[in-house]
């Protein structure tokens, strides 16, 4: 038997997976809708390039719910990029091995 | 950092529950993947009541196994034979049965895969590793949102007396999805 695959590539994919899968569990938009939002997104950054199904995959997903989150009004472009912001400048003063927090 | 950052704002709303991703990711880590598709697998060869319930109505029969779809979407098994090899893709995304085979591998999500699957699918399966028979004909099905596919891969010859925990290590992630046979003993 050969070692099995990781399920997720990456922690950030196992999040933005898990992300999804909640808010449509907790009914805030339907699975249909969702995929074919996808879709949309991936037929877009496929046209110039064959996706891998890896990150480019996942980049694409989270542009998806980047876009669907902000037109639901649920999380702002602008407010998501200065959160982004946040959690990089917490990431970069934490010392190394201590929990991250966005508490300065 | 952007899907943390998404997490936090919606988490501050009072949108989402973040013990309740912690949940998510452990489950299909660690408590779902191709094992449970197995299972049904194996009890389909082992068993034929089952198998032409799982047939008639694969949602059903394995929801009653507590495998159902979180997105509540409808579960469908094709069974391979002489005459058939079913094979499935989704062509638009990479919608997949979650509940019975975990999270898809990533060339099941690639463009590639995606494309060629229903454009060649003979040279897909011999990517693979896969030659059928001349008259063998190939089934590309492709899932939706709504519908998912399991494949039933053939019985190999020589397995009559295995029970179904042994039957289940014959059966592969990729035989279920069509792009592999299970294994021969």
């Amino acid at each position: 038997m050969t070692r099995p695959e990781p399920v997720f590539e990456a922690p950030w994919h196992a999040q933005l997976f898990a992300l999804t899968v909640h808010l449509n569990e907790a009914g805030r938009f339907d699975w249909p809708d969702w995929a074919a939002r996808f879709a949309a997104t991936l037929v877009r950054h496929g046209v110039n390039r064959d996706l891998n199904g890896g990150d480019d995959y996942f980049a694409a997903w989270l542009e998806t719910l980047e876009t669907l989150l902000a037109e639901k009004g649920w999380a702002e472009a602008a407010a998501v990029s200065q959160m982004r912001d946040a959690w990089e400048a917490a990431y970069l003063r934490t010392p190394h091995g201590d929990p991250v927090s966005l508490d300065a | 950092m952007r899907v943390k950052a998404l997490e936090t704002i919606l988490t501050e709303k009072g949108l989402i529950d973040p013990a309740a991703l912690d949940e998510i990711i452990d489950t299909y880590e660690n408590r779902i993947g191709p094992r449970n598709g197995a299972h049904v697998v194996a009890r389909a060869w082992a068993d034929p009541a089952f198998r032409a319930a799982l047939l008639e109505d694969a949602t059903a029969v394995v929801s009653e196994l507590g495998y159902y779809g979180r997105q509540g979407e409808h579960m469908v098994a094709v069974e391979n034979t002489d005459d058939v090899h079913n094979m499935v893709v989704c062509t638009l995304c990479s919608c997949y049965p979650w509940p019975l085979l975990g999270i898809p591998p990533g060339w099941y999500k690639s463009d590639a895969y995606r494309a060629r699957a229903v454009r060649e699918p003979r040279k897909v399966l011999a990517d693979f590793g896969v030659t059928l028979p001349e008259d063998t004909a190939v089934r590309v099905w492709d899932s939706t949102a709504e519908l998912r596919y399991l494949v039933i891969p053939k019985r190999p010859a020589g397995t009559e007396g295995l029970d179904e925990a042994a039957l289940m290590d014959l059966v592969t992630r990729d035989s279920m999805i069509g792009t592999g046979l299970a294994i021969t003993p």
